[in-house]
C-alpha cells in the first residue's frame, strides 16, 4: 500500500479546523493550532484558496471556508464563466478551420451548448446557445462522457437512440470508444449523429486537470474528413490547440 | 515571396497594445503594457506620455517577435487610440510640458461653463458638432496654456507642441526633435472642438474662441494615407493610418454604408452610425464626429452616442453589492428568473449622457416589492444596458432620417447571451457579432493596409468581415412597447435628484 500524502492530510485538517472554529483564522492560529511552520500552511491555505476551498477576508486577511466546498457536487464552473474564457479561443478556431464551433457541458445527462460561433461563410445560421445534444452520439457528448465515468454508465444503463446506422449504442461499443478517446486526447463523431455530418472535439480543463468542457468543430464530413473517411489532421490539430489555450485560461497547468 | 503583415498600435486608456495581423485580418500575434494611472487630486486624471511611449518601444518588437516576423515583412504600421487626451510637448527637446490630461478628466468644468457663457460658443458648437464639455481636447489645451507660466507665449512662437495621443506617437515614430512629423488625423481633430466639420481644418474663430495659437497645431491629414517612414521602433516602415479607436472600431467592423451601425460594449459603451458625407447635427444629445478618411476622398461622417455605465453597472454589482463573484455570473443569476418582476435600475451614477444629458440626475432602483430577489436584480442590471442602447438608437434613427436595420457588437459584454438577446429584443432589430474580436486594432490595420495597397479597397475588407453569432429579436410587440415605456418612466425619476443648491455650492 502505498504511504500517507502528507500535505492532503493536513490540507484536510486545516478545512476541518476552519470549519470547526466560529470565526475567521489568520495562519498564525492555523499554524499553532496544527503545529506546522507558518510557512507550511501557508502554502497549502494558498492552494486550498486556489481551488475555492478556502476564502480569504479582504479587511482582515484571515481565512475561512469556500464557497466552492458547498457546490462540491454540482459542477464549479459556471456555464458563462466558461464562454467568457472560451470565447477568444473559439473564434479563432472557426477561423481557422473554417467550420462551425461549439463549446459545451454536461447538464442532466445531455450536452448542453453553452457557445456557438457560426461557420465563417456568412450563409444563415442559428445560434443555438442553451439546446441540448445526445452525449452518445455527437463528439462533444463523447468527450466529456469519456471523463466522467458516472454519466457514461448512465448513458449505457439507458437505451442510446440510434441516429443513424453508425450511432454507437451498445455498451461494448462506447466503453471501446471511450477508452480510445481517453488515449487520443479527442473525439471524432462521424455520421452518428447527423448523415453527411461529422465533428471534432478535445476536452477542456480547469483547475488539477478536472474536465469542465469540451470544445469541437462540426461540418460536412467532406471537409471534416480526409479521403479515408478520417478526421483531417490539421482539423483535429487546431482542435486540440483550442482546447489547451482555454484550459491554460482556466488554469489548468499541464495541458 | 515571404509574406507580409499589417502592425496596429492600439495606444488605449489603460494600455497600449501591439497586434500583428494578415491578410484575411487574423489576428497572428498581440504584446501588452499597461500604463500607470495618475489622480493627482479628486476628477484629475493624468498619464506619462514618455512612458506610453516607451511602451510602445517594447510590445512592438515583443508582438514581432511573437509572430516570428522581421521589421521587413510589415507592409504598414496603423495607430488606433484614446481620443480627446492631450499632451504638449516642446520640440527640441522632445519632453513633455506637464502631464498628458485624459478624456475623463474634469479639472476643466468650471472653465466650460465660463466658456459656454461667452459669445460665439453656439457658433463653435454648430462648427465643431460637440457641446462645451470636459470630455473634449479644446478646454483642457486651454486650461494647460492658462496654467503653466510662459507656455502661450512659447506656443505663439511654435516652441511646444499640441497633440493627442497618435500624434504624439508619430512625431516620436518619425524622430521626434530631429525632424518628427507634426500631424494628426481628422478623426482625432474632430474630438478637439477646434476643427471645422466641413472644412476639416483648424477654424480662426474656434482657435480665438480658445485663445490657442495656431502655430502649436499639428497639420489635419486624412485616416489612411502614407504619413511618413518610422526611423524608430520599426525603421524604414510606413506608418499609413490614424484614427480615434471609437472610429477605429466602426472601420474595423466594416461600416462603411450609411445607416451601418456598431456598438462597443465595455465599461461604457460607445454607438457609433455611419452618416455618409455629409455631418448631421443632432437635436437629440448625440455627438457629430468624423468617422474616417480615406486619402484624398471625402470625409465619412458619423453620430455618436456615449453611455456612461453599462459593464461598469455589472462591476459595481459585483464589487460593491458583492451578489456575485465574476462579471459572467450575472448572466447565470438573471437566468434563475424569468423577467425582471417589474424591477428596473438606472445607473445614472453621475448624471445621464445621451440623450438626456442631466448631470443632477442620480441613480434609481425603482419597482421594488418583497417578491424581489437578486435574481430580479440581476436582470434589472443587464436590461439597463439594453434600454440604454435604444434610447442612443432611438435618437439616432430621429436624427439622421436613417432606420437602422441591424447592430454590429464587440466588446466584452459581448460574450453575455442573454444581454445580447435582450438587446436584439428591444431593439428590433437583429444584433450581430463579427469573428473578430479586436476591431479597434482591425481598423487601425485595415486604414494602414488599404493606404498601401496590401488590401485592394473596402469591398475587399468586407469579405474579410464574417458573422460568428446573430440574435433576432423574440420578444412580442406589446412587451416590448410596456417595457419601454416602464424603462421611460424609472429614467424620469431620476431626474432632478441633486438640489441646485447643493449644485451651486460644488461649483
Amino acid at each position: 500500500m502505498p504511504g500517507q500524502v502528507q500535505s492532503i492530510a493536513r490540507a484536510a485538517a486545516i478545512l476541518r479546523l476552519l470549519a470547526s472554529s466560529s470565526g475567521r483564522l489568520g495562519i498564525g492560529e492555523i499554524a499553532r493550532s496544527l503545529d506546522l511552520a507558518k510557512g507550511t500552511a501557508h502554502g497549502i491555505v494558498r492552494t486550498l484558496q486556489d481551488v475555492g476551498f478556502v476564502e480569504q477576508d479582504k479587511t482582515s486577511g484571515k481565512y475561512q471556508l469556500g464557497a466552492a466546498l458547498l457546490h462540491l457536487g454540482t459542477s464549479y464552473l459556471d456555464v458563462n464563466e466558461l464562454r467568457s474564457r472560451a470565447i477568444n479561443w473559439a473564434d479563432p478556431l472557426a477561423a481557422r478551420s473554417g467550420e462551425a464551433v461549439r463549446v459545451s457541458t454536461l447538464l442532466d445527462g445531455k450536452v448542453l451548448v453553452v457557445h456557438h460561433v457560426f461557420r465563417p461563410d456568412d450563409t444563415l445560421q442559428t445560434l443555438d446557445v442553451g439546446s441540448l445534444l445526445p452525449p452518445h452520439a455527437t463528439a462533444l457528448g463523447k468527450v466529456l462522457l469519456a471523463y466522467d465515468v458516472g454519466a457514461a454508465n448512465a448513458v449505457m444503463r439507458g437505451e442510446p437512440e440510434p441516429y443513424t446506422r453508425r450511432t454507437l449504442v451498445t455498451a461494448r461499443a462506447l466503453t471501446r470508444a471511450l477508452t480510445e478517446i481517453r488515449d487520443n486526447g479527442w473525439a471524432a463523431e462521424i455520421e452518428e449523429m447527423t448523415l453527411g455530418e461529422a465533428g471534432i472535439a478535445a476536452p477542456i480543463r480547469g483547475y488539477g486537470g478536472l474536465v469542465v468542457g469540451a470544445i469541437g468543430l462540426s461540418g460536412p464530413v467532406d471537409r471534416v474528413c480526409d479521403g479515408q473517411g478520417r478526421p483531417r489532421p490539421t482539423l483535429v490539430a487546431y482542435v486540440r490547440d483550442a482546447a489547451r489555450a482555454v484550459s491554460r485560461d482556466l488554469g489548468a497547468a499541464r495541458w | 515571396m515571404t509574406d507580409s503583415y499589417v502592425v496596429s498600435i492600439d495606444q488605449g486608456t489603460t494600455s497600449t497594445r501591439c497586434i500583428v495581423f494578415d491578410r484575411r485580418g487574423n489576428l497572428v500575434s498581440v504584446a501588452q503594457r499597461e500604463h500607470q494611472q495618475h489622480f493627482p487630486r479628486p476628477g484629475w486624471v493624468e498619464h506619462d506620455a514618455l512612458e506610453i511611449w516607451r511602451n510602445v518601444g517594447k510590445v512592438v518588437p515583443r508582438a514581432l517577435a511573437e509572430a516570428g516576423i522581421v521589421a521587413g515583412q510589415v507592409a504598414a504600421i496603423g495607430i488606433a487610440n484614446q481620443r480627446e487626451s492631450t499632451v504638449v510637448w516642446d520640440r527640441h527637446t522632445g519632453v513633455p510640458v506637464a502631464p498628458a490630461i485624459i478624456w475623463q478628466d474634469t479639472r476643466t468644468d468650471e472653465l466650460v461653463e465660463t466658456l459656454a457663457r461667452a459669445p460665439g460658443a453656439e457658433d463653435l458648437r454648430q462648427r465643431c458638432g460637440l457641446p462645451l464639455a470636459t470630455y473634449f481636447s479644446g478646454p483642457k489645451l486651454r486650461w494647460l496654456l492658462d496654467q503653466t507660466p510662459g507656455l502661450y507665449e512659447r506656443a505663439e512662437r511654435g516652441e511646444v507642441l499640441f497633440g493627442t495621443m497618435e500624434s504624439w506617437l508619430i512625431w516620436n515614430l518619425t524622430g521626434g526633435p530631429d525632424g518628427g512629423l507634426h500631424l494628426t488625423d481628422v478623426t482625432n481633430a474632430s474630438r478637439t472642438m477646434l476643427m471645422d466639420l466641413r472644412t476639416l481644418g483648424w477654424h480662426p474663430d474656434s482657435l480665438a474662441f480658445f485663445g490657442i495659437p495656431v502655430a502649436m497645431l499639428p497639420g489635419i491629414r486624412s485616416s489612411s494615407e502614407v504619413y511618413g517612414t518610422a526611423t524608430a521602433v520599426l525603421p524604414g516602415v510606413r506608418i499609413a493610418a490614424a484614427l480615434g479607436d471609437q472610429q477605429a472600431a466602426l472601420f474595423g467592423q466594416t461600416c462603411f454604408a450609411p445607416g451601418d451601425a456598431k456598438c462597443t460594449y465595455g465599461t461604457g459603451s460607445f454607438l457609433l452610425l455611419n452618416t455618409g458625407a455629409e455631418p448631421v447635427h443632432s437635436r437629440h444629445g448625440l455627438l457629430t464626429t468624423v468617422g474616417y478618411q480615406i486619402g484624398g476622398e471625402p470625409a465619412v461622417y458619423a453620430l455618436e452616442g456615449s453611455i456612461a455605465i453599462t459593464g461598469s453597472l455589472v462591476q459595481w454589482f459585483r464589487d460593491q453589492l458583492e451578489l456575485i463573484s465574476t462579471a459572467p455570473e450575472i448572466e447565470t443569476l438573471a437566468r434563475t428568473v424569468d423577467d425582471n418582476g417589474g424591477c428596473y435600475i438606472v445607473p445614472a451614477f453621475s448624471g445621464l449622457f445621451a440623450p438626456h444629458w442631466r448631470s443632477e440626475a442620480r441613480g434609481v432602483i425603482v419597482g421594488l416589492t418583497s417578491y424581489i430577489t437578486k435574481g430580479h436584480l440581476a436582470r434589472a442590471v443587464l436590461e439597463a444596458t439594453g434600454w440604454q442602447t435604444r434610447e442612443v438608437v432611438d435618437a439616432m434613427n430621429a436624427d439622421s432620417g436613417l432606420e437602422l436595420t441591424s447592430l454590429r457588437v464587440d466588446g466584452g459584454m459581448t460574450a453575455n447571451n442573454l444581454l445580447m438577446q435582450f438587446v436584439a429584443d428591444v431593439l428590433a432589430v437583429p444584433v450581430v457579432r463579427p469573428m473578430a474580436a479586436e476591431t479597434v486594432s482591425l481598423g487601425a490595420a485595415y486604414a494602414a493596409g488599404l493606404a498601401v495597397g496590401y488590401w485592394p479597397d473596402l469591398e475587399g475588407l468586407r469579405s474579410n468581415w464574417h458573422l460568428a453569432a446573430r440574435w433576432v429579436p423574440k420578444m412580442d410587440d406589446a412587451i416590448r412597447a410596456e417595457e419601454r415605456e416602464n424603462w421611460q418612466r424609472a429614467v424620469e425619476r431620476t431626474f432632478g435628484w441633486i438640489k441646485p443648491e447643493a449644485r451651486a455650492a460644488n461649483a
